[in-house]
């Protein structure tokens, strides 16, 4: 039997570029380049490896953005992912983590599934609760923040480093996986994937695909509201010493001064 | 005064210090009842109490060690069925922050993570965040349901309010999903006796430029003479050089400290993103331009081996 496996990615916008607020404080993806987020292409990495695993898996990347997202998938698709579905719909615009999630589980539940694979967390919010929240609204195991994962005649394996321990988890399919950085490096599309991916499917569905009202979502629908967001202010110039044989002592001198010593 | 759950981190009974600095933040919004689960539970409550809390609600069950995650999710909703608190606080840790978010959906409200302030607000509690790469400040606000929020450590000081922290027992039943992940090994990490890496007043961190494991004890040497945490650069955990545990940045740990030393790391934005809310920035790198100067309240261009030993050496002397 077929192993389906979803893997959820995002477009974010470029960490090295000068990242803004719109006015409505959302944020502007006008003029920045967006990518892949990074830590999504290690659970595409882990899709791909528990798939070669398999006698039969079908790797499907979901995104949910707006039209430029689709680089995203694209870039998975490169990598070996066998098809795509990408949300997108106006309405979409300013969703935050609950209304994101919300339309995830419903496309998740769409496609059909046994593993949704995610990354631990995305480059730009970086809150890290996708996941857990996913794995809730599906009502399947959580198996998150795995440095090693591993699935074998229905169950997932996996082991996740904590703050105070190294736990090995189990779970049964179908179930929600999560991948820390840690898992193994990610492969770089081929030139034949990338050709080949152009030729891959990706479809497109919108709010109403997904029986989603448009309240439920997007910048009037969420669950959060920012009310200021200020650039910090630049630091103050610190002072800044060559060594010329007392750089140590010097810098004892102002931790003395800061009351660090 | 409305009631503030407050989700307790401690480890058998001893309380972790991001918890006490919630209890300080919580009583700004109101009166707070601390949830503790696990073994110690009970031991818990005098601190707490020291510490603010009014009420602990405890329960211990096998479920929570045995499983991951879902069972203190099924307690700390059934703490918010009893309470019906005003907010609830959880601790950001990455386990605090799943707890969080299953707790969000569940109860229909919305939630922020790792809030770096938080007072009291005309439409509840006002969260203080920052975003990209710490670039800038948000304040938020969760517009539906109870406001779930998770808050970093070293984000308010510890402060004593003694208050009764009563003891009451907490009925718990496990749901279906409860027992969902099944954990079948525990390893402790070893201890290094140094502060955890999230909590600790002063980091010191190597890079690149510390070039090899062999060399990291200079880095651990400073640490231990200020009682600090060691962390470490990206480039530094994937050479091997250092365990990925100690990793700070954009795909390690976030680290807010009172002091903050980086010593041969140049400062690339995804560095930046973990350590750029420190108090007090200090660099040593022999890279006049590299981009962490730009940061620092005192920077040292020079080699770290020789300014390194040097600085250590120092602080000895002074402490005696």
């Amino acid at each position: 039997m077929s192993l389906r496996i979803v893997v959820c990615v995002k477009y974010v916008p470029d960490a090295t570029g000068d990242r803004q607020f719109t006015e409505d404080l959302t944020v502007n993806r006008d003029d920045v380049d967006g990518l892949l987020s990074e830590l999504d292409e290690y659970a595409v990495e882990q899709a791909l490896q528990i798939a070669e695993e398999a006698d039969d898996a079908e790797i499907t990347v979901l995104t949910v953005g707006p039209e430029d997202a689709k680089d995203a998938l694209r870039k998975a698709l490169s990598m070996g992912a066998d098809k795509a579905i990408h949300v997108e719909d106006d309405d979409l615009h300013g969703s935050d983590v609950m209304g994101t999630s919300l339309v995830l589980a419903k496309a998740i539940e769409k496609a059909g599934y046994d593993l949704v694979i995610t990354g631990m967390a995305s480059t730009d919010g970086t809150m890290g609760v996708l996941p857990a929240i996913l794995a809730e609204r599906l009502g399947v195991p959580q198996v998150t923040l795995l440095s090693e994962v591993k699935v074998e005649d229905g169950t997932v394996t996996g082991r996740r480093d904590g703050d105070t321990a190294s736990e090995q988890l189990e779970a049964s399919l179908p179930a929600l996986v999560s991948v820390t950085d840690q898992s193994g490096e990610a492969r770089y599309p081929s030139f034949k994937g990338i050709m080949a991916a152009k030729k891959k499917p990706v479809q497109s569905w919108d709010l109403e695909e997904l029986e989603i009202e448009a309240d439920e979502v997007g910048l009037e629908g969420s669950w959060t509201a920012v009310d200021a967001a200020a650039q910090r202010p630049a630091r103050t110039a610190g002072t800044i010493v060559k060594d010329e044989g007392e750089g140590g002592k010097q810098l004892a001198e102002f931790l003395a001064g800061q009351k660090f010593i | 005064m409305a009631e503030v759950l407050v989700y307790v981190d401690h480890v058998d009974g001893a309380v972790r210090k991001p918890t006490l600095e919630l209890l300080t933040l919580a009583r700004r919004i109101g009166e707070p009842v601390a949830v503790a689960l696990g073994a110690g539970a009970d031991a818990t409550a005098a601190v707490l109490a020291e510490h603010g809390a009014v009420k602990v609600l405890t329960a211990d069950a096998p479920e929570f060690t045995e499983y991951l995650v879902v069972p203190k999710v099924d307690a700390l909703q059934a703490a918010y069925e009893a309470v019906s608190p005003a907010a609830v606080l959880v601790p950001s840790s990455a386990e605090g922050k799943e707890i969080a978010a299953r707790l969000a959906v569940r109860i229909g409200s919305g939630i922020i993570t790792d809030a770096i302030d938080l007072e009291a607000g005309d439409e509840g509690p006002v969260a203080t965040q920052s975003a990209f790469a710490a670039s800038f400040t948000t304040r938020s606000r969760v517009s539906k349901g109870t406001p779930v929020i998770t808050v970093k450590p070293n984000s308010a000081p510890v402060e004593a309010a003694p208050a009764a922290g009563t003891v009451e027992a907490l009925a718990v039943t496990f749901g279906a999903l409860a027992t969902g992940t099944k954990v079948t090994g525990r390893t402790p990490r070893e201890s290094t006796g140094r502060p955890e890496l999230t909590e600790a007043a002063i980091v010191v961190s190597g890079g690149r430029g510390v070039n090899g494991a062999e060399n990291f004890h200079i880095i651990e040497d400073l640490a231990d003479s200020l009682g600090a945490a060691v962390g470490a650069s990206r480039a530094a955990v994937d050479a091997g050089w250092y365990p990925h545990s100690n990793q700070v940045g954009q795909t390690g740990k976030s680290v807010s400290p009172q002091l903050y030393i980086a010593s041969g790391i140049s400062g690339a934005i995804q560095h930046r993103a973990g350590m750029q809310t420190s108090k007090t920035i200090v660099a040593i790198n022999k890279d006049a331009e590299a981009p962490i100067f730009d940061l620092v309240d005192y920077g040292v261009v020079g080699d770290l081996f020789a300014v390194v030993p040097q600085l250590t050496d120092e602080i000895k002397a002074r402490k005696g």
